[in-house]
This record gives structure tokens, sequence and C-alpha cells, in this order.
């Protein structure tokens, strides 16, 4: 099989453009700019969502408001205040009824997706990988729904699943990170537009990855999606995450909430390649990234592993987190998060052992270049009922250039004796004899640079699904052109 | 503001203003404003709270402070009858000859040095008008602890009228040793101890500062807020141990500034063997090139007693270097907070620190929370951290047992061989045997036998 490129594509011009900036040009149905009480039930009615929906949405609304527009402060990140009624809340292309198959999709959006190298067309389609499109508000399109369907795997968009699946949704919405979690998944919860859901009956393993592709196309829009993943007894799933936006000179906001839950002996596995917008090299526009992401180890022996690559956005403040519930269960983190011109990133996991004999892995790093400010933030929490519970966290930091900054801030919460901790953290560049060797050797000291990265985020890239561990490595070099001087 | 003032802690107020009395007389102004200036600061802002976002401040609730009702010491017993009473813990033996000695009992000097005059003494001297205390005091004092920065160091100003004071002048050739001892034991008391180290230029110094309680059995609830400011001078070297071991009913707010000129060395020793509420606020500031500092720390924290240890080293100068290791050992309903930042600024390039937090956990009801941090601005650095908590396990103990040792004195042996490494720390003799025999003290009759291979009981398990 040949390594498909969808979130990186390789680029021959180095120009260090973002190759993916384009916009596409669709009729959209457009809710007026700003938030309130009608919006909320605008895109409630838009969606056609049955009355417990919007109740939920409206519960959360009012949530939101008690917060005055007051987004937390205690991230190490900066950025001018946001007006929340400046923004668009709603865009969706414009189509009556969604599609029923993939001929009545709009070729255009088909067009839009097979440029960002996601086919969707049956006869083109990655091979291997179910996808679920999303563009702004709206899921465009699902592949490989039959073969799914006969595995027993519901993979679909969430307003499908409102529609079809309402007795799943309303058991597990909201289960994992609630309405009043916290400012931006309070906000999530009110307007969400679309997102994934999937769930995997007992004992299945899921024939195929599944997989999300995000896009942002509407100026002024946020983008508001909620994925829901659902593994029963004995389910394995392996779901991966992709995200790019046009170019915009202003800012967008996307706040999404992810929730997972893995019942007894279930495994879910959760990549992310994040490579939303960054800004300019003069820190205009890009993406802020406010995202709740948060599994829960229900079940005795369940595992839930977040492994995300973050290159984009202008900001990036995400917490991937296990609630190691369940006995004997697992949580995994493997990160690397880069940050380059004028990236913010303040990111981590959290780590809460409540159940016994829990397991949790945290393997962090950070890559700081140009005026970039990489924050490592990550609590590990071991209840007085979590006995016996291991964890182990490591976090590196790699700084290319001297106006960067790498910044590590673990909390460690024990109540519990027997639990066994250990957090160690390195900060370094990287060492000139290491850069000087490969010269010596005929390699460029760009290629160098890079090859030495690589190798330090290697750990991590083999922690993804094949295909897309090729991706990550091909899209931390476009990220990091023009950083070696 | 100063015409009609808006008084949001009336009780403080009364202290300042009987203060402000008696003392605007015999005060230079410059002394007279920085109070001033401090109380407003103070009054302003008030206690710190946990609420969110209030980072140094997370783990740990002063409301008992900002609730307790606390006056000035009543001045009853004869402080030198207490200082001689049997089984009291203040550290005099084995200090002789080359320690001088500075004991102060509820606010008031007591044992005062004969010796070297003009070099360590009260402050006193220095905060009268026309009076001549140690050099330097002017410049240093309110220097290093701003009372912009932090409430309990403005509420210590504003009652700055004496405290201690060691001070080195430049190319001073011998090396001065000082046993610096503040004793609280009025009940219901509140203290404001203040102390001043400046070292000069290629000088030698060796402070032990200690807070204690004589009357242990007894147990007085007081507060003690003290400041300490140390200024390093240019290729000085200072060694600096601070010894917390109040009453266990006290509250302690201790900060201390240290400010390091270049090619200058700080070697810190905090131990805190008690006390019902804690806190040590360490910070500092490697304020030239080539500096280094090595900051050891050992806690004890039993019952229900709260430790907060906030340590903070800023590398804001080039080919800096840091060691910060500290070790807690926890038991009953204790908690214990542990607080580390490095910061490393832009200009630091070569800064190499290392920052380690190793707790041990004795009970299954204490709670231990541990935040070592890394902000770094420079890239060629060479910086770690890394932090441990966990219990000793049952093989090692068994190891012990299995070699006639019976379980009582087996954790007797490895709680101290845990503590010994910071213990060991101390370079000063005097001061290592009596922190080594404090220690054995404290710990006497704490065993960890059985501790992680106790059945967990079955209301204990977990599950959905």
């Amino acid at each position: 099989m040949t390594t498909q490129r969808v979130i990186s594509r390789e680029s021959t011009d180095i120009d260090s453009e973002y190759k993916w900036g384009f916009t596409i040009d669709i009729e959209q149905d457009v809710a007026p700019k700003g938030l309130s009480e009608d919006i909320v039930r605008f895109i409630s009615a838009k969606k056609e969502e049955p009355e417990w929906m919007l109740e939920w949405r409206l519960k959360a609304y009012r949530y939101w408001i008690t917060l005055n527009e007051e987004e937390p402060k205690w991230a190490n990140i900066q950025h001018p205040r946001i007006d929340f009624q400046d923004i668009i809340y709603y865009a969706s292309p414009n189509s009556k009824d969604g599609p029923k198959n993939m001929d009545e999709v709009d070729p255009e959006l088909l067009e839009a997706f097979n440029k960002l190298g996601i086919p969707l067309e049956e006869q083109k389609q990655l091979a291997g990988v179910a996808v679920d499109a999303v563009l702004d508000s709206s899921s465009v399109a699902t592949t490989y729904k039959d073969t799914l369907e006969k595995a027993g795997v519901i993979f679909c968009s969430m307003s499908e699943a409102i529609r079809n699946h309402p007795e799943l949704v309303q058991k597990y919405l909201g289960s994992v990170v609630p309405y009043a979690d916290n400012f931006y998944a309070a906000l999530n919860s009110a307007v969400f537009s679309d997102g994934s859901f999937a769930y995997i009956p007992k004992g299945v393993r899921c024939p195929m990855e599944l997989m999300t592709y995000f896009r942002i196309n509407a100026m002024d829009s946020g983008q508001f999606e909620r994925t829901l993943i659902v593994a029963e007894e004995g389910a394995y799933v392996s779901y991966l995450e992709g995200c790019t936006a046009p170019m915009r000179k202003t800012n967008q906001l996307h706040a999404a909430v992810v929730e997972l839950v893995a019942l007894d002996d279930a495994e879910i596995k959760y990549s992310t390649l994040q490579n939303w917008f960054p800004g300019d090299k003069e820190g205009n526009g890009g993406v802020y990234n406010f995202v709740t992401k948060r599994g829960k180890c229900q079940g005795k022996n369940s595992k839930i592993s977040w492994t995300q690559v973050e290159t984009g956005s202008a900001i990036t403040w995400k917490y991937p987190s296990v609630i190691l519930q369940g006995d004997n269960s697992t949580g995994e983190f493997y990160s690397v998060a880069l940050v380059n011109n004028f990236q913010q990133a303040d990111t981590g996991t959290k780590m809460i052992h409540i159940g016994k004999n829990t397991k949790s892995t945290i393997v962090a790093k950070g890559i700081s270049a140009g005026k970039g400010q990489n924050t490592y933030r990550g609590l590990v929490k071991i209840m007085p009922s979590a006995t016996n519970a291991r964890n182990f966290t490591q976090c590196d930091s790699l700084l290319v250039g001297d106006q960067c900054g790498a910044h590590t801030v673990p909390y460690i919460e024990v109540q519990n004796p027997t639990a066994q901790l250990e957090h160690e953290a390195t900060t370094s560049k990287v060492s000139d004899d290491q850069l000087f060797y490969c010269q010596q050797r005929g390699i460029s000291p760009e290629e160098a640079n890079y090859m030495i990265i690589n190798g330090f985020c290697r750990g991590i890239f083999q922690e993804l699904p094949f295909e897309f561990a090729m991706e990550a490595g091909q899209l931390m070099k476009v990220s990091l052109e023009g950083t070696v001087g | 503001m100063s015409t009609a003032p808006t008084i949001n802690h009336p009780a403080y107020y009364a202290d300042y203003q009987n203060l402000r009395q008696q003392l605007s007389g015999s005060s230079p102004s410059w002394l007279n404003d920085l109070r001033a200036a401090a109380w407003e600061r103070f009054d302003a802002s008030g206690f710190p709270t946990a609420r969110r976002g209030n980072e140094p401040w997370k783990y740990t609730n002063v409301r008992p402070i900002a609730q307790g009702r606390f006056d000035s010491p009543a001045s009853g017993k004869d402080p030198e009858a207490l200082l001689l009473a049997e089984g009291n813990s203040v550290p005099s033996t084995g200090f002789e000859p080359e320690w001088l000695t500075l004991i102060f009992v509820d606010g008031k000097p007591v044992v005062t040095p004969e010796t070297r005059p003009g070099i360590v003494g009260t402050l006193a001297p220095a905060l009268t008008e026309g009076g001549d205390g140690p050099t330097g005091t002017r410049e240093n004092l309110g220097h290093h602890a701003t009372i912009a920065e932090d409430a309990f160091v403005a509420l210590n100003t504003a009652f700055l009228n004496d405290g201690a004071c060691v001070s080195l002048p430049d190319d001073y050739d011998e090396e001065v040793f000082l046993n610096l001892v503040y004793v609280q034991d009025s009940p219901d008391s509140v203290n404001y101890p203040r102390t001043l180290i400046v070292a000069g230029r290629n000088t030698r110094l060796t402070v032990f500062e200690s807070y204690i309680s004589v009357n242990s059995d007894n147990a007085p609830q007081y507060f003690t807020n003290a400041v300490t400011e140390v200024a390093v001078g240019e290729g000085a070297r200072v060694t600096h141990y601070r010894l917390l071991n109040e009453s266990r009913n006290a509250y302690h707010v201790g900060s201390t500034r240290v400010t390091q000129a270049r090619d200058s060395s700080y070697e810190a020793g905090s131990f805190a063997m008690g006390c019902s509420l804690g806190r040590h606020d360490l910070s500092v500031l490697l304020d030239g090139t080539g500096a280094n500092c090595s900051l050891n720390g050992l806690y004890l924290t039993d019952n229900t007693e709260h430790m907060d240890n906030l340590v903070s080293i800023d590398h804001a100068h080039p080919h800096g270097t840091s060691r910060l290791y500290y070790k807690g050992i926890l038991d009953g309903r204790s908690r214990a907070v542990f607080g580390g930042t490095v910061l490393v600024r832009e200009d630091a390039q070569k800064t190499d620190a290392q920052q380690t937090d190793k707790n041990l956990i004795l009970s299954d009801r204490a709670e231990v929370d541990s935040k070592p941090s890394l902000l770094i601005y420079a890239d060629d650095v060479k910086c770690g951290h890394g932090a441990t908590a966990g219990h000793i396990d049952d093989d090692t103990l068994f190891y012990m047992q299995s070699r006639g040792i019976d379980p009582q004195t087996a954790s007797q042996i490895l709680i101290h061989a845990f503590a010994s490494e910071i213990i060991e720390t101390v370079s000063s003799e005097p001061v290592r045997d009596y922190l080594d025999r404090l220690f054995l003290e404290t710990v006497s009759g704490k065993t960890i036998s059985g501790l992680g291979g106790r059945p967990v009981s079955p209301q204990r398990q977990g599950g959905a």
C-alpha cells in the first residue's frame, strides 16, 4: 500500500507556506453572528434535534452565561480578549436533508476534500480507513459505512447519532465531560454543531481505523465539534483525527469536546494530527484551539491511549485526560507539541487514578522554535482508593533558537502511600556536537537539525498508526522550515 | 486615603497604630514611610486565598491565620529562665567558641553577641533616628523582600522595628558563624521576626536561623510571620540553614529572599520539623554571571499538620548553576506541598539547573502535592527536574527482618536513611549533629511496617 499523505502532504517547493490554506467557495447556510438562547435554539432546530437535546444545550448555555465571558486565565498563553458575540456559531454547506449516499454529495465538496488528500468517492477512498469528513458545522460524508455496519460498529456524524441512536447518545453524552466542566466545554455543549460518534459493540475489534477530518472553511466562524466514542466490553478501536483550516488574517476559535468511554477490557486508541492554520510569520491570524478531551476507563482492565502531534494552531490549550476508574485500567499519553514563529501551546494531560492497580504513562516532547512558547502542564492525581497505582512521566523539551520558551509545570497529588510515581523532565537545545558530527558526514545543517528533532520525537511517532507516523514526520519537517539559520 | 482610610483588617490596624505612635518620633522618616506603604499594601490585598488562578497558594489555605486573632506578645515570663529550662530544644551546645549567638524571645533580644560590634547585632540601632547599626542596613532592608510581591512580606514590614542583622564589609577576611534563634512562647500572639544578612565581596558567612518553641508540651497557638533578606556579594559564600520547629499548634509563614551577585555561592538547608500550618517561601535571584546556589530541604509532617515549601530560583544571568533537592516524610493525616519554580531568563545562557522532590508517605491518609516546574526562555541550557512519591516496599523491610532486625528498628533505619541524604548536606558539624538528633527525636516511634502489604479493605475497591 502506498503511503497516503493526508494532513501533511509533501511539498516540493520549500517556501514554508501553509499548504492547506485555500478556501472553497460553496453555498452555505450561515447563522447570524453572536450567541444567544435563540442561536442555540436555531442550531438545535437546524439539526432537527429532539427536545432533550435542546434542553441539554440550553442548560449548558445558561451555565456558560453565569461565567460572564471570563475565560480561564491560568494557562501560560496570551491573546486579546475574545469577543464571543463576533463569532458565527453555525455554518453548514447548503444541502437540504443531508446526503443519503456519496452520489448526492455536492461535487464541489468532494473536490475540496480531494484537494486536501481525503478522497471520499468510493473508488478512491483511503484503504483501511473509514473517514467522517466535517466541514465547518456539518458532517459531509462518512466512508465505508457498510463494512462497519456489518461488524456492528456505528460510525456516523453526531447529528445522525442523535437522530438514529438517541439512547446511546443520551446515556454517554456529557458523562465524561459534563457541560459545567469548564468555560469552553460549556460553550461547546451549548452550540456544538457536529462531530463524530463511534460505538463499538461488545467483543468487536473494529475492522479498520476510524478517522474524522475536520476542516474550517467559513469566514469568522468558530468550529465546535463534539466527538463521542464508546467501546463496549472487550472492544477495540483505533481512531484518528486530523484538522486543517484556511489562512485568515483574523483568529478563529475552535472549541471541541471529545469524550471516550471504555468499558471492561475495552481499548481505545485515539490519535490526533493537529494542523490548524498556525498564523503567519508575524503572528497574525491562526486558530485558537481550546479543546477539552477526556476519556474514562470505566471498566476493569480497560485502556485509553492518547497520541497527539500538535503542530498547528496559533494557540493550543488542550489536556487530553484519562479517568482511571476501573481496577487495573491503563492510561497513556504520548505527545509531540511543536511551536514556531508566534505559536503558543499550553498542553499536557491529567491522569486521575481512582481504581486499584491503575497505571499511567506520560511521555511529552515539546519543541520550541522561533518565538514560540511551549508549556507542558499535567496533573497526576492518586485518589485514596487507588492502591498500588503507578505513574511514569517524562517530559523533554528541545529549544531551537534563543527567543523561544519551553516550560514544564507538572502537578502531582498523592493521597495513597502505595502509589509509585516518577516524574522526570529535561530541557536542552540540539547539541552542537551532534550537529557537527552530521555536518562532518556531509549532511546539511537543516537536514541534520531535522534528523535530530525527528529522532527526539521517534518514540511518539511509533505510537501512531503506521501510515500516519510517516505523515507526522513530514508534518514536522514542514513546520520546522526556516528555523535553522 | 491617608485622611480617612478604609480599614479591612482592624485588629492588625490597631496594633499597627500603636506601633506607629510609639515609634514615629524615634524612627527615621524613610522607615515610617516604608511601614506606611507596607501597611497600605497589606490592608488593600489582605491575606492570599486559594481561589482559582492563584497558583502560589493553590494547595495552602491560610484561613486559620486570616480568621485568627493574635495580639502582640505579652511580656510575662522571664525569657532567660525560659532558655535555661530543662529539655528545651534551643540549639546552644557545641556551637562555641567560633559561633556567635543571637537569641530573640517573643521578638525581644535576650542574648546578643558581645564581640564583633558593627557586624553582628540587632537591627534596632539602625532603625533609630541617628543610631548606627551594621553597615548597609538601609540599602538592603526591604530591597530583596519587597512589599509589592507578597502580602505576608508587607505585613511583616508594616511592623518592622527590630530584628537580627549580620553585615560583613567587603573583603572581611574571617569567616563568621551566627547562631540565630527566634523563640516564640506567648500563646495567641503574633511575631514578626526580621533578619537581614549582608555578605560583602569575597566574604564567608554561615548562619543557622531557627524558629522554635521551648514550650512544646502545652503547644501554644501563635503566629510567626518571618522575613529574611540575604544579599550575597560578589564572590561571597553564604551557608544558610533554616529550622522550623514551632509549637505543633503554631502558624508559621516565612519568606526568605536571596539576591546573589556574580560568582557568589549560596548554600541553603531548609528543615521543617513541624507546626500546625507552615509555609516557607524561599526565592533566590541569581543576579550576576556565574552565581551558583544549592538549596536542600527536608520536611516532616504528622497528625493534621500542613507544610508548604515554595522555592523559586530566578536565573537572570548566564553561567548560573542551581541545585534544588527537597525531601518529605509524611505521616498521620498531614499534607505537604512542594512548589518549585526554576526560571531561566532569555539572557541566562549556559544555565545548569536541577530540581528534585522526593516524598516518603508513611500513612494512607497523608497527602502530598508536588509541583516542580521549569520556565525556560533561553536555549543553551541544561535543565532537569524530577519528583517521586511512594512508600518503602515490603521487600526492603523483609530483607532487613531476614537479617535479624526487628520491624521497628528497620523502619527507623530506613526513614533515617531517607532523610540522611539531606541532613548530610549540612557541612557545619554542630548544626548537622543538632539537626540529626532533632530528626531522630521527631521520628522516633514512626513505623513503616507492613504498609505496602496490608490487604485493602473491600469497601475501598474502586469500580463504576
